[in-house]
């Protein structure tokens, strides 16, 4: 290669690599703002601030779901099967919104560890598939459950 | 076919408008782009003609008094 | 190798070998891209959880997928122009710029009118969705560079130096999904694994990527031949080309 053009390209490589680096240190360094929400495991180690408007993400427990029959408040557990955290909020739904699906929720810690939701969004995740295959999914991994659950009754 | 009829399909069991919206906005956008491409090619085209067209028309009147100055200066120089 | 770079070079072999290619870019462009609409919204089946708001994903996948991968080409053009100094390189990024935004444009209103639907909000300032929205001032920021400087040169040389600065934010819109919590779900393609979906949702959708990319390359060499016409004017080649296609 001609000498010049070899000197234009090592300017060029140097200037990426030096771009790279600068963003990803910056990057780095701002990824808690850059995270669009806290998990349920950094709010219950206290990452999270109280009394500040955050967002926190998670699944929704199975069975924490708790309707007020007279208005629309709601009541549910959010959890990453590690840590979870109670959420109240108040108004209309996503359609998604469903036990054992993912939602965050924008709205404020209080004192006492409740999470007080003014905004509920769905998060969904990459799988895709026909309800029938869903349909048929659920029920092998039921029956899977009662398979294992009768042989553990056997086995006592 | 994932529909029983024409309406379904396009009521898309609410999602329509959604939906429709989305790929209204696709067609619109990318046929705008080629047709837009298409005629910007051939503006191109055109101008490039005219240049030349317009250049050719100087080129004649310049060679005929050019030819003339020459005939002169030939004289001139031959003094 | 180095001959055939060289060749790549020259505007007028580029102009007789996309004018061949042109007709089968475009007619199977449009056909790849029509079969996989065709299938992805009438007979695909529905998501057993968005319901038919998911046939969304037939555009706004190959929309945001071109959008980066053009942009990545632009990168590559542009380090060909500074090293280079290769003037069809130079028409590549200007001639594409616009249609960039346009993609960028598209992925990013098709993903707005999909969120509201299953995730209940137009726009959330996540990490993918705003680096989409970066990508789309990149390209603004591109073209409107290209605009301001007058002189050939000079502006081929200040919009590679953008295009390049602009290339890091490509890998943080592949990743942002995995890197931090994100509403955006993860890719449904990976590289690696296989994707996150039937056949019979997947192929379509397949098909809509493959038809856009030809597409795209129609839309490419059509521009390229325009900025082409428009540079090379004053050559002998140029000049009997647009004679002759008079006659």
């Amino acid at each position: 290669m001609h000498p010049i053009r070899k000197k234009r390209l090592t300017i060029v490589l140097f200037l990426l690599v030096g771009l790279a680096i600068a963003v990803g240190l910056t990057t780095y360094a701002l990824r808690q703002n850059i995270n669009l929400f806290y998990d349920p495991t950094q709010i219950s180690a206290g990452e999270a601030p109280v009394d500040v408007r955050i967002r926190a993400g998670g699944m929704v427990e199975e069975g924490s779901v708790l309707r007020d029959p007279d208005s629309l408040m709601v009541e549910f557990k959010v959890t990453d099967f590690n840590a979870s955290v109670p959420v109240q909020y108040t108004g209309i739904l996503p359609d998604l919104f469903a036990e054992g699906q993912g939602v965050v929720a924008m709205g404020r810690l209080d004192e006492n560890g409740r999470f007080v939701a003014d905004q509920v969004l769905a998060k969904h995740d990459e799988n895709y598939m026909p309800p029938e295959v869903a349909d048929a999914l659920e029920k092998a991994s039921k029956g899977q459950h009662k398979a294992s659950g009768s042989a553990e009754t056997v086995s006592y | 076919m994932a529909f029983d009829s024409f309406s379904a399909f396009m009521v898309m069991e609410g999602h329509g408008p959604y939906v429709w919206s989305c790929y209204a906005a696709f067609f619109l956008l990318m046929i705008g782009l080629m047709v837009w491409s298409l005629r910007r090619r051939k503006a191109a085209i055109e101008a490039c003609r005219r240049g030349y067209e317009f250049q050719a028309g100087r080129n004649d009147q310049q060679a005929a008094s050019a030819s003339a100055a020459s005939f002169n200066r030939v004289k001139v120089s031959q003094d | 190798m180095w001959q055939f770079f060289h060749k790549l070079g020259s505007p007028k072999w580029f102009f007789g070998i996309s004018a061949r290619l042109m007709p089968w870019l475009l007619a199977g462009g449009i056909l790849l891209l029509m079969a996989g609409i065709v299938w992805g919204l009438a007979f695909a089946p529905k998501d057993y959880l968005q319901g038919n708001s998911y046939r969304i994903i037939f555009i706004h996948v190959p929309t945001a997928f071109l959008a980066q991968s053009v942009y990545v080409m632009m990168a590559v053009a542009a380090v060909v122009t500074l090293v280079w100094r290769m003037k069809l390189a130079d028409v590549f990024v200007k001639s594409v710029a616009p249609v960039g935004l346009v993609l960028t444009f598209l992925s990013l209103f098709t993903g707005a009118v999909w969120g509201k639907p299953t995730w209940g909000t137009w726009w959330v300032w996540d990490a993918r969705l705003t680096s989409m929205l970066i990508l789309l001032f990149l390209y603004g920021g591109v073209i409107a560079l290209d605009r301001a400087i007058n002189d050939e040169k000079s502006a081929a040389r200040a919009v590679s130096v953008l295009v390049l600065v602009g290339v890091v934010n490509i890998p943080i819109i592949q990743y942002s999904v995995e890197w931090w919590n994100t509403l955006h779900q993860p890719s449904t393609f990976k590289l690696t694994e296989k994707p996150s979906m039937p056949a019979e949702m997947w192929v379509p959708l397949l098909l809509s990527v493959l038809g856009l990319y030809l597409l795209f390359g129609w839309l490419a060499c059509l521009r390229m031949q325009t900025e082409i016409l428009l540079r090379e004017q004053r050559t002998r080649w140029v000049k009997d080309y647009v004679l002759a296609g008079r006659g």
